[in-house]
């Protein structure tokens, strides 16, 4: 007895499945991403794409090529471990073309008081003064130096 | 040969799957940097907080973080002598504009700068339907912008609320430790504008980082051990009140 007799529409059941299959499978070549699954379940590219971000700061150590004098008066003073751009801002494009773009002048009065204002949460040892009471709106860099942050006689500036 | 309908149909499937690799080639990378040589976490030294607000700042500046929203943010802690268990917990615009005076200088007052944790086993990559977002072979937890879906499923995950929608393209956005800094030799933008040094980048598959010794001499502490994580930044001298 022949069992494949009668059986002519399974057989072209399983011809339109696997048609099917076929067709999912073409589809799906296309849609995903080819580096899809090299490192893990993702984008392998993506990683490289955002390392490829641009940078908005510098990093201290590019400022220091061209600004020694400024490391010099820093380094045995109180704000030896304070980075330029932490004050300065970022500088990335300043660093890339020095000439066409320059840093903004900063008013010490806003800036100093951002780590210095008086806080209960503050560590205890971290100096910090009531500004209003200290210096009544004057700038910092009236008598402190900003980079070695001394009091100057007759006055930083 | 003759190309019959039936061999275009079982050639078309092998042809695409052969497509695929030729297209793919290898994974680029930032030229000398790879990333099975890095391990990266962070280290955050609490005495030495100040509440400045300089790492939410550099972070928006850096990372271009829609107003509102936070990759980084300061939290100030109010802990009452009388019941610690119920921390007072306050942070004005993710501490970014520094804090007004503390209400109540009694009892302890500290700040703790928050971040992804970057999780080896992390909650938020293992509830992505797409695989949008992922823990990179560095240890870095990222989020693959064109892939993801914006279905927030990620945003809900996070047991320490660091992830947020970025309303300007609807999809998922966190901390990336400054991946395209930490691939080039920077440190991030957070480390490198905290003046105090309270944040510290650590790689910890490089026996020569100070984190090492740092860890084996002082108190330091994850945030949620009991989620079981694995997360990667390292608080020193944690408050147990913080959540």
């Amino acid at each position: 007895m022949n069992v494949f007799k009668d059986a002519g529409h399974l057989f072209r059941l399983a011809a339109v499945f696997v048609a099917g299959l076929l067709i999912f499978l073409v589809i799906r070549g296309f849609l995903v991403p080819k580096s899809f699954g090299q490192l893990g379940h993702y984008r392998a590219n993506a990683v490289a794409e955002i390392a490829a971000r641009p940078i908005k700061f510098a990093g201290h150590e590019s400022c220091e090529g061209c600004h020694a004098d400024v490391l010099d008066k820093k380094k045995n003073g109180k704000h030896a471990g304070v980075n330029c751009e932490a004050c300065h801002g970022p500088q990335a494009q300043h660093a890339d073309d020095p000439t066409a773009v320059k840093p903004d002048k900063l008013d010490t009065a806003v800036l100093c008081a951002r780590c210095h204002e008086a806080n209960a949460a503050k560590p205890r040892n971290f100096p910090q003064v009531d500004t209003a009471e200290h210096s009544r709106g004057l700038p910092c860099d009236t008598c402190h130096h900003p980079h070695s942050p001394v009091i100057v006689a007759g006055g930083a500036k | 040969m003759n190309i019959t309908r039936r061999h275009l149909l079982l050639l078309l499937p092998a042809a695409s799957v052969a497509w695929k690799y030729v297209l793919a080639g290898t994974p680029e990378a930032a030229p000398n940097y790879k990333l099975s040589e890095h391990w990266w976490g962070m280290l955050i030294d609490l005495p030495k907080c100040i509440g400045c607000g300089n790492c939410v700042r550099a972070c928006q500046a850096e990372n271009d973080v829609p107003d509102g929203y936070f990759r980084t943010w300061v939290e100030r802690y109010h802990v009452s002598d009388y019941d610690i268990e119920n921390p007072q917990v306050d942070s004005p615009d993710g501490g970014k504009k520094g804090f007004p005076p503390a209400k109540d200088v009694k009892g302890k007052n500290f700040f703790v700068p928050k971040l992804c944790n970057h999780c080896a086993d992390s909650p938020c990559t293992q509830v992505c339907p797409v695989g949008a977002t992922f823990v990179s072979q560095d240890g870095v937890v990222l989020v693959d912008p064109k892939y993801c879906l914006g279905c927030r499923y990620c945003v809900q995950a996070c047991p320490y609320g660091c992830r947020f929608i970025n309303p300007r393209t609807n999809t998922a956005e966190k901390c990336t430790l400054c991946y395209h800094r930490i691939t080039k030799g920077l440190t991030t933008a957070c480390c490198e504008n905290c003046p105090t040094g309270a944040r510290q980048l650590a790689d910890l598959r490089n026996p020569a980082d100070p984190i090492h010794e740092f860890l084996k001499t002082h108190s330091v502490h994850v945030l949620k051990p009991s989620m079981a994580t694995r997360a990667k930044v390292y608080y020193n001298e944690l408050d147990g009140s913080v959540r």
